[in-house]
């Protein structure tokens, strides 16, 4: 299969906006079309190339060498193909994609899949916060595809979100799920403050203790069919759920009272 | 100089219905002839006079506050970049104020009204329009709601209510008077609504939103404004409210009045799950009566936001809507509402607007009376204007749109029915000449001697909305300021207002009445003339029927 391979030659001064990085451009493009697609440097319009070494044709396969922690945009509205970054990516990565993977082997920064509708994005590091966000003023965030952070991440993860999956590996911050519609955040290391604030519908999962809102009420302890299925499935993402009930039960909390809200809080209590 | 040779012109005010012949240029008129300068080569293009909008919102602090609430729809909107001509932008449902400039230039329209002005923000809505380049601008005051003169009418007080209006007039810099929901956004502020014509508006003890129409129509026709009463009807948008709209219409008899947005006054049903299109009713109506003209406040499916004084009714748009809602208090002169809406082809409220808008602009017989509009940002962005030209030119491709509603709308609305196709001679009347008569701008909408030389030319072709999107050259006060689709050169436009006559004693009766209800001090409060940066002040003659 034909890949394009990006390498960076220099990181920029300010963060570069580069959304035309996406199999959809790249596909029908060659060697040269992908050299002279135009980036924005501030108020600047530049060249790729400028920026980044290319080898191969364009291709819908494409992967980026060297710390691109200030490249923005990578595979905005993406809706196929594949992208590697071997290290960081900037904000917005996946920002309104509706198919396709993006993996990152290092960090990316705040609003990994911004109003995603579909696709599969992988960060083996940190992220920001903002994950799968809705954009300022917009009704609802990401409303489709999946979203794995192996590291920590920031706050307001998964804000606004209406449909799709969210796992993260280690503990987020403030106001996981901020007035989610519906969806599913599994949060492996728990999460700081105000979790699940405003939520009207959806799931969060913590395997860690919560200090939850008082607008939480605890409803019942179970372990529902479909984490099963769930477990199953992050099993082969690399992600190992607890749902045996000789292991323990979910505490089940329901709010958020106060908008009023139908949202469910899982939490996992082991047997010890 | 300039010289336009082979053109077919349209220009129905002067009779001309797609004749070839030159149209010459000198000093920002038409003239008969000229020798030397530039010529265009419009052979096989189409000539029209500038267009004229009788009802847009384009300027003013609820525009602001829409353009800040949008930023979901922003994000999205047409990025319009720096060059050398022009200032950087976006479009969207409320472009920026130079974007606004752009994209009605970028239309053929020269000439906009911007329909709704408080008098408290009229100095923030002329800074605005003095930024939105290239039109020429009027504005309308809002008069139905103001307590000065609503105390005044609950006194009887009719003379000196005239002379407060035409002070207010010129105080505002203003070309009209505006009523928004008379008597019902001054109930807004306790929590009520005057639905009827005949209700007693709240915090008074005899004046009905009757009384107050009745009085500004002849207050205006009284004055002599070169436009008549620019009528928002109470009980808009609701379903029913046809039976109001007919109400406004008879007492309006004896007076000039212009109807606006007549699409949101005419739905019948008894509620939302019975609305349908009474456009009939209301359109025969409205052909037998010539002291009336209107606009049709044509609705587009998609994303818009809902700018309005009507304030009680942006509070049940949002509780419907269920999603954001804004409202501005200006003190004691009228209410204002933002809403963000999106009409979809699928409800069947939204399929009824839509088909009404275009059965007005069909069955009204008398296109003169008639402009297109889209009451922007309300109904659509003006700038989607063309695909309401296409829509009125062809039958066929009605049915074709007819097909993406729901079945069940058939049944609610007459659109189906409708065979009539507009001519390019009746497209230049309802985008143009008519909306320029309404206004009574002798020298805008025709292209005769001694007019303004406003002037848009077009491709001929076969894809009429593609041809109105894109005119080959616009000329503006003799000034080409698009050539080949591009703003070549942008010029500054003129504000039109008028000075109606007063006492100037009148003051005396104001000034302590202003310092005791106002937040603002009254000699902060007129627009002084120096802020009008090209004013054209026109005449007023009184008007008698």
């Amino acid at each position: 299969m034909t890949k394009t391979i990006l390498t960076l030659k220099k990181a920029p001064h300010v963060p570069l906006e580069a959304e035309v990085i996406s199999p959809d451009v790249f596909a029908t493009l060659s060697h040269d079309g992908v050299r002279s697609l135009t980036v924005f440097l501030g108020k600047r319009q530049l060249r790729l190339d400028e920026f980044f070494d290319v080898e191969g044709p364009g291709s819908e396969s494409i992967e980026i060498h060297g710390d691109a922690a200030r490249v923005k945009w990578i595979g905005k509205t993406m809706t196929r193909g594949q992208i590697t970054v071997h290290g960081n990516a900037g904000t917005h990565l996946g920002a309104y994609m509706k198919g396709g993977t993006i993996e990152v082997t290092g960090n990316a920064a705040d609003w990994v899949g911004g109003e995603m509708k579909g696709g599969f994005i992988r960060v083996a590091g940190d992220a920001g916060g903002l994950i799968g966000a809705a954009y300022r003023g917009s009704v609802t965030g990401m409303s489709g595809g999946t979203i794995l952070i192996g590291g920590i991440a920031g706050t307001e993860i998964g804000m606004r979100m209406k449909r799709g999956t969210i796992v993260i590996g280690g503990a987020v911050r403030d106001f996981a799920g901020l007035q989610m519609k519906g969806g599913t955040i599994v949060l492996m290391s728990g999460a700081e403050l105000r979790t699940g604030a405003w939520m009207a519908r959806g799931t969060i999962i913590s395997l860690k203790p919560l200090k939850l809102m008082p607008t939480f009420g605890q409803a019942c302890t179970y372990v529902p069919t479909f984490l099963q299925m769930y477990a199953k499935h992050l099993n082969t993402l690399g992600f190992s759920m607890p749902c045996d009930v000789k292991d323990g039960y979910y505490q089940r909390y329901t709010g958020d009272s106060s908008v009023p809200g139908k949202g469910e809080v899982l939490i996992w209590q082991p047997i010890r | 100089m300039l010289r336009i040779t082979g053109g077919q012109v349209y220009d129905p005010a002067n009779n001309v219905n797609g004749v070839v012949r030159d149209l010459c240029i000198e000093n920002g008129r038409v003239v008969a002839d000229v020798s030397g300068g530039r010529t265009i080569d419009a052979s096989g293009m189409i000539i029209f006079p500038g267009g004229v909008d009788v009802h847009t919102h384009v300027a003013g602090a609820a525009l602001n506050f829409a353009r800040g609430m949008i930023p979901e729809q922003q994000r999205m909107a047409r990025a319009i970049t720096r060059s050398k001509v022009q200032r950087a932008g976006i479009g969207g449902s409320t472009p920026t104020t130079f974007a606004t400039g752009y994209l009605y230039a970028g239309l053929g329209y020269t000439t906009v009204n911007e329909a709704a002005v408080p008098i408290l923000s009229a100095r923030h809505t002329h800074e605005e329009l003095h930024d939105t380049p290239i039109l020429d601008k009027s504005c309308c005051a809002l008069m139905a709601n103001n307590e000065l003169l609503l105390d005044l009418f609950e006194a009887g007080e009719f003379e000196k209510a005239r002379e407060v209006t035409a002070w207010l007039i010129y105080a505002a810099k203003a070309y009209g008077v505006k009523a928004v929901n008379p008597g019902g956004v001054t109930g807004w502020k306790w929590g009520k609504d005057c639905k009827g014509l005949n209700d007693v508006v709240p915090g008074y003890k005899k004046v009905t939103p009757s009384t107050i129409i009745s009085a500004l129509a002849k207050i205006v026709d009284d004055l002599g404004l070169p436009h008549p009463l620019h009528l928002h009807c109470n009980n808009l948008g609701a379903p029913g409210n046809f039976t109001t709209t007919l109400e406004t219409m008879k007492l309006l008899e004896g007076n000039r009045a212009h109807m606006a947005h007549l699409q949101y006054h005419s739905y019948g049903g008894d509620d939302w799950y019975t609305m349908k299109s009474e456009s009939a009713t209301i359109a025969e109506y409205f052909n037998a009566h010539p002291n009336l003209t209107t606009d049709a406040g044509a609705v587009l499916f998609g994303d818009t936001v809902t700018i309005t004084a009507d304030g009680p009714w942006q509070h049940l748009l949002y509780k419907l809507t269920g999603k954001k809602w804004g409202n501005i208090d200006v003190e004691n002169e009228t209410g204002c509402g933002v809403v963000p809406y999106v009409y979809k082809e699928k409800n069947l409220v939204n399929a009824v607007q839509w088909a009404v808008g275009l059965e007005l602009l069909l069955l009204i017989n008398d296109p003169w009376r008639v402009s297109l509009t889209t009451d922007h940002p309300n109904g659509a962005a003006f700038w989607r204007y063309p695909e309401i030209i296409q829509l009125l030119m062809s039958s066929e491709f009605r049915k074709e749109e007819l097909k993406k509603l729901a079945p069940k709308a058939m049944k609610r609305i007459i659109l189906p029915e409708l065979t009539r196709e507009y001519t390019l001679s009746e497209i230049a009347i309802i985008t143009s000449a008519g909306p320029a008569r309404a206004l009574g701008l002798k020298q805008k909408g025709h292209l005769g001697i001694g007019a303004d030389a406003d002037v848009a030319i077009f491709n001929a072709g076969k894809d009429v909305a593609r041809m109105f999107s894109y005119p080959r050259y616009v000329i503006k006060s003799g000034e080409v300021v698009i050539e080949e689709g591009e703003i070549r050169k942008t010029v500054d436009g003129k504000g039109f207002l008028v000075k109606p006559h007063f006492d100037p004693k009148i003051e005396d009766y104001i000034r302590p009445l202003f310092q005791q209800v106002y937040t603002m001090s009254f000699d902060n409060y007129p627009v002084e003339m120096s802020r009008i940066v090209h004013p054209d002040v026109r005449p007023c003659t009184p008007h008698k029927q």
